[in-house]
């Protein structure tokens, strides 16, 4: 492991986190890219299955940036990824807010989501291969991710219990 | 099921924090469900629409949506306090137990059940990603447009690995500019 910068971690966080427009999800191929690839800080099982634990843990999706950031350098790396998580909800948010209440009908607003929802997809798309290509080493990993995306189609499960399926079979030995 | 309160025209700190506290430490799985259960059906702090609104507008900006949404509801009912308070309740939980659960992974991560259940797991989050990506795409807007923004961002970080910030610099403006033209 190379040494940690956390002030550079902090930056290139607070740096994602405003580009972050549809959630934590779609700046994960970038935390990807910074901690596995070009930092090589952590292999990209372990970036998947932190991914995972943060998933089973009650609260928002985005606290899979929290937990990159303690495995990363503890207490100091929890708080170098995730403070800068808090700027853009506490300017930005309040900021439109308050325009929103002037102008509620201002088409500018629609404009911005119509146009950056298909890049968001898009980036979802790429945050969900990377994960595939993590975790999924033969045909049986890639047979469980698509019966997962068939099941929560078809059925309204709580998720918790597709991650518990899948961890069972990973204990039987089917992944 | 517990009644819900009478109509709060005045909401205390302590209860933003309690109710934020509340919506995040239940929201397995997510807390988009939650949240509204929270605010619209047993606080009654929004109506329905209000909380439809405040998500879209939350969607719209930077950050996870339901964050945004927790700092808006703060700040209306107690100012900056409220934003803050509604805020420690809602990522500070939280916080704690994946911090918890760090630790746990790395004392216990290495041995070969915890390595093969979370294999399991890992898996299947991934197609839980992937389900939300199918959703998403079914309910997209017809027309060229969507999809070549939506294969150009996945090319570029996904396939290329470019910084996200570049692609995101390059593709939004001109996203954004043609969702305008198609709008007028």
């Amino acid at each position: 492991m190379e040494r940690l910068d956390l002030g550079a971690l902090f930056v290139h966080f607070l740096a994602l986190w405003f580009v972050a427009v549809g959630g934590p999800s779609t700046i994960l191929p970038d935390i990807h890219r910074y901690v596995v690839e070009v930092n090589q800080l952590m292999t990209s099982t372990q970036f998947a299955e932190i991914y995972t634990l943060a998933q089973v843990a009650p609260g928002p999706n985005v606290m899979y940036v929290t937990l990159i950031g303690w495995q990363l350098a503890g207490w100091a790396g929890a708080a170098a990824t995730t403070i800068p998580l808090l700027v853009p909800a506490t300017t930005l948010t309040l900021l439109v807010g308050h325009l929103n209440e002037r102008y509620p009908n201002a088409s500018i607003g629609r404009a911005i989501r119509r146009g950056l929802t298909p890049i968001t997809i898009g980036l979802m798309f790429a945050s969900a291969t990377i994960l595939m290509r993590a975790v999924n080493h033969d045909w049986r990993g890639y047979l469980i991710t698509l019966l997962t995306v068939a099941l929560v189609l078809r059925k309204p499960w709580n998720p918790l219990w597709l991650l518990a399926g899948g961890a069972l079979a990973g204990i039987l030995g089917l992944v | 099921m517990e009644q819900s309160e009478s109509p709060a025209p005045c909401v205390s700190r302590l209860a933003l924090f309690l109710t934020f506290s509340r919506i995040t430490l239940s929201g397995f799985g997510g807390v988009m469900f939650w949240a509204r259960r929270g605010l619209v059906e047993r606080q009654r702090w929004l109506t329905d629409k209000e909380f439809v609104d405040l998500l879209t507008l939350g969607q719209l900006l930077p950050g996870p949506n339901v964050l945004n949404l927790t700092v808006m509801v703060g700040y209306r009912f107690a100012g900056w306090t409220g934003a803050a308070v509604s805020v420690a309740g809602f990522l500070g939980w939280p916080c704690l137990v994946v911090i918890g659960m760090g630790v746990l992974y790395q004392h216990y991560g290495a041995l070969p059940q915890v390595q093969q259940a979370l294999a399991g797991m890992s898996t299947v989050a991934a197609g839980l990603l992937l389900a939300t990506v199918v959703k998403l795409v079914l309910v997209l807007p017809r027309g060229w447009r969507p999809w070549l923004f939506g294969l150009l961002a996945f090319g570029g970080v996904g396939v290329m690995r470019w910084p996200l910030l570049w692609v995101m610099g390059a593709l939004a403006p001109f996203a954004v500019a043609a969702a305008w033209k198609e709008q007028e």
